[in-house]
């Protein structure tokens, strides 16, 4: 598309006389390269500063306390659970990919779903640290495990907080399960491309021996179908437990049936928006046009048309169920939302996650890598704003006008924020350069050169199939 | 590609032969070959790809893994491990009472039930797969080929073990040369690769694991040894707050109170006592000779006070109002038998002497209120409306007892006072 640049050594052609040593080396030279490009280097500087920012936060909120934040009451739940719920949120689009897709036979996710899945650990990783910091004590958090103790002291398993615990940790296992053994052969292709001991030791202690078995494929694929199969109820139970934080409260604004599919969709939403976001950068930036290519980029917008336009649905399904349940509490909740104190939030949200998606009708813009960033962008913004929305514009208008209150931000709130994405681009940028950013053995086995040729069954050379990507998924 | 007849490396010394290797550079080559190794009966072999090829599974006959069903155990034992972990913890070992739900119930536990259910099962499918195909597999004659490091790459690779026994150098040679391989090898056994773990990696961890004992060792030790020091703490916030705490000082403020003062120039709600017929009895700062129109003059009334004095008057005063309340005459009986050496008694007022019924109603209550020569204050004790009740009876008490007052109390409340805001929330007249 573009011209070769210099500063980028990734923008050639990558080595390979056929299709699947093009795919090993386009994928394989961005580990190898002696340096990363530049801009790698920029981003990973910000990155880290923010990190910085992030644990000096940490730091200073658990010698001070969480006096430090603005979360006053009414609104005792504010920025710390506004961003737990956005970044668990983020994660869910990586295990779409890796999972539902995979089970629905939509090929085309083998290009990104790899950094998906990893986006998907990052986010978690995110996430669980928000609830691990606003319990006030952030060295007791393993009060909420079932560990036998000195005080014969369990936990409620009847309380949404604690199916939460069990909800993110399951779904932090099982997602790094995934993506590790989705890495193993990857590792084995590092291992035997290496060109020092230690690179060698290294990627082959992760890639366990792997030698590409047929024996040994057969097991894995049975056992990445049981996982993503796994994984697919799994993810859609999360982001309901999660719901039913709120869900299960009687704050008008909160108590909802809505909320499990709602919280799932606009999960799906403000993940793929994620997904966006980082796969623009990333493909021109490490030469992955070939792999993850526009058409791919048009699929997960397509997605963020059709979960975008279920979020709208959500947010106009809202106001008709508090005026259809003739409840006063919920009417005024709803009319404060859109028109009371926080009415800036709710336009923004609105303007970000139900607007802006409806862009990508055209083809276009659709099919523009940096007009689909910018989107991308816009509706991450829009997600967390509805979380804010949910539960910060619910909490400050509660029942009792006189303890109504107005939640303001404080100056850790904001380095907490923002600190947070410094963690997760720090991780994603460490992933970028060390581990296999496209899963190759995944997108060798769908290459054309693959699917259009006779492959077994008794079928002779050259017996063409006639849908190529429908056909080959099954195994 | 190259000549294969060139590779004739078993000659080179006493090391035995692992197997023969053939390249392919098309995955439908190679599983066209499977088929024929197959249809010839071989057992020990296999394939290496860089990618899982469709249909190679048949071409090879692989039957089907038994995983799902290791992995449907797993996933059955945790849903039991669930269901037990919540029933045990929450209604038997300590059974939670929340809001009146019952110590168990499917609903509430199904979340957890589901979360145990696939973690169980995800973990085993990793472990099981690894363990299934024998991974981590460190070494392999394999890995002395340089060209099957492409393996993982771009070429596919049909290995036979010589240690099948249909394995016959000449036969398996002429059975795979007719598969079209790009490159058909020999594999030796491993002689090079040392079976033995680096000195450095056996006592690293040696060292690690004596290390890993001593914490455990502390642990055994403080479990099974008295100590008078308190215990440790690491985190002392929780102990230690700056908080008041019962007859102490309090930290917290400047001037060490507990109990904060309002702000300044405000009453708490309902301590504005503002109307002085109600609250002292006096009107113009003389006692009040009316009872205050806040009191219901009722038989409800008089019953209240009859039943407030018998409460906090009758002991010291009698239930007649005489002063011969039980105090007094224990007190009497313990003087009378000589027991109460020393100890003097003033006998209470009787309160239906004719100088007491001569008292204002406003001089009554102010008495009750704040008490008079021996007699303590019960102001702090009884509430306002009820010490009028108290009043009313006495007066009813004197009434029976002929102590005929010089002017009886008005038989009518005074009117509303007009100079006093009446006190909210009372009941009018």
């Amino acid at each position: 598309m573009d011209a070769v640049r210099n500063d980028n050594p990734f923008a050639v052609a990558p080595r390979g006389d056929n299709p699947f040593a093009k795919i090993t080396d386009n994928v394989s030279r961005i580990v190898e390269a002696e340096r990363p490009p530049r801009a790698w280097y920029i981003a990973f500087g910000i990155a880290l500063m923010l990190l910085t920012i992030f644990l000096s936060a940490i730091t200073y909120l658990a010698w001070e306390g969480i006096g430090v934040w603005g979360n006053m009451i009414p609104v005792a739940w504010a920025f710390d659970i506004i961003n737990f719920v956005f970044w668990i949120g983020i994660g869910h689009a990586g295990t779409l990919i890796s999972a539902i897709l995979f089970l629905l036979r939509q090929n085309w996710r083998t290009s990104i779903n790899r950094f998906a899945e990893a986006m998907t650990i990052f986010a978690v990783i995110c996430a669980a640290i928000f609830p691990g910091v606003h319990i006030g004590r952030p060295w007791l958090p393993y009060y909420m495990m079932p560990i036998p103790n000195q005080m014969e002291m369990w936990p409620q398993f009847r309380s949404p907080l604690e199916w939460d615990i069990f909800a993110v940790s399951t779904y932090a296992t099982i997602s790094i399960l995934f993506w590790y053994m989705g890495m193993i052969p990857d590792f084995a292709t590092f291992r035997d491309r290496s060109k020092t001991a230690i690179r060698r030791f290294l990627y082959g202690i992760v890639a366990m021996g792997w030698r590409g078995s047929s024996r040994q494929w057969h097991r894995y694929e049975r056992a990445y179908l049981i996982l993503a199969a796994l994984a697919t109820p799994l993810v859609l139970s999360v982001h309901s437990v999660v719901s039913f934080d709120f869900a299960t409260a009687q704050l008008p604004g909160w108590h909802a049936t809505i909320f499990p599919p709602y919280f799932v969709a606009g999960a799906i939403f403000g993940g793929f928006a994620m997904v966006v976001t980082l796969a623009v950068p990333a493909r021109q930036l490490f030469g992955l046009k070939r792999i993850i290519t526009i058409d791919h980029l048009e699929l997960m917008n397509k997605i963020l048309i059709a979960t975008g336009l279920m979020v709208g649905y959500a947010y106009g399904m809202e106001f008709f169920v508090a005026w259809y349940s003739g409840s006063m509490y919920e009417g005024f909740t709803f009319i404060n939302r859109a028109f009371g104190q926080y009415a800036w939030a709710y336009w923004t949200m609105i303007f970000c996650n139900v607007v802006t998606p409806q862009l990508h009708w055209f083809p276009k813009i659709r099919r523009n890598p940096w007009a689909t960033w910018v989107i991308g962008v816009i509706i991450n913004i829009g997600m967390w704003f509805e979380r804010f929305v949910i539960i910060v514009t619910s909490l400050a208008r509660d029942f009792l006008p006189s303890s109504w209150g107005y939640y303001v931000p404080t100056f850790v709130d904001y380095m907490m924020l923002g600190g947070s994405f410094g963690l997760f681009f720090t991780l994603f940028l460490l992933f970028c350069r060390y581990l296999p950013m496209v899963a190759m053995a995944e997108v060798k086995a769908f290459h054309p050169s693959v699917l259009s040729h006779g492959h077994g069954h008794g079928e002779h050379h050259g017996e063409s199939h006639d849908a190529p990507v429908a056909a080959h998924a099954g195994h | 590609m190259s000549d294969h007849k060139n590779d004739e490396s078993s000659s080179t010394g006493s090391v035995p032969l692992h197997g023969l290797l053939a390249e392919y550079e098309t995955p439908w080559q190679l599983v066209d070959a499977s088929k024929k190794v197959r249809d010839a009966r071989y057992q020990r072999w296999d394939t290496f790809t860089p990618f899982p090829v469709h249909g190679i599974d048949r071409a090879m006959g692989i039957r089907m893994t038994i995983l799902p069903w290791i992995v449907l155990v797993a996933g059955l034992t945790g849903l039991a491990s669930a269901i037990l972990l919540q029933w045990w913890t929450n209604s038997f070992d300590y059974p939670w009472i929340v809001s009146g739900k019952p110590l168990f119930s499917i609903p509430a536990n199904v979340p957890i039930m589901f979360e145990m259910t696939v973690l169980f099962s995800g973990i085993t499918t990793l472990v099981g797969m690894l363990m299934l195909n024998g991974l981590p597999h460190p070494s392999h004659p394999l890995d002395l080929k340089e060209r099957f490091a492409r393996a993982t790459d771009d070429r596919f690779f049909l290995l036979i073990e010589a240690s099948d026994p249909k394995f016959d150098a000449k036969q398996t040679r002429a059975l795979l040369e007719t598969t079209g391989a790009a490159v058909l090898d020999e594999v030796l056994e491993d002689r090079v690769t040392s079976d033995r773990l680096p000195k450095i990696v056996t006592y690293g961890m040696i060292i690690l694991t004596t290390a890993a004992m001593i914490p455990l060792a502390l642990a055994a030790k403080a479990r099974y040894t008295k100590s008078r020091d308190p215990r440790i703490h690491l985190i002392g916030d929780m102990d230690w707050q700056p908080k008041y705490k019962a007859q102490r000082q309090n930290p917290v403020f400047d001037d060490t109170r507990a109990q904060r003062e309002p702000v300044a120039g405000t009453i708490a709600v309902g301590d504005l006592r503002e109307d002085d017929h109600y609250f002292r009895g006096k009107v113009d700062d003389e006692f009040a000779r009316t009872f205050p129109f806040q009191l219901p003059l009722t038989q409800q009334t008089v019953e209240r006070g009859q039943e407030r004095y018998g409460i906090y008057c009758a002991p010291c005063h009698g239930l007649l109002g005489d002063g011969r309340g039980m105090v007094t005459q224990r007190a009497e009986s313990l003087i009378d038998s000589g027991r109460g050496r020393g100890m003097a008694w003033v006998e209470p007022t009787n309160v239906n002497q004719a100088h007491i019924a001569a008292q204002p109603v406003g001089q009554l209550f102010d008495t009750i209120t704040n008490g008079i020569r021996t007699m303590p204050a019960y102001g702090p004790q009884i509430p306002t409306e009820d010490r009028w009740a108290i009043v009313m009876y006495v007066r009813a008490l004197q009434k029976k007892n002929g102590a005929a007052a010089a002017p009886a109390p008005a038989p009518t409340p005074a009117p509303a006072p007009p100079t006093q805001t009446p006190e909210p929330g009372s009941n009018a007249p």
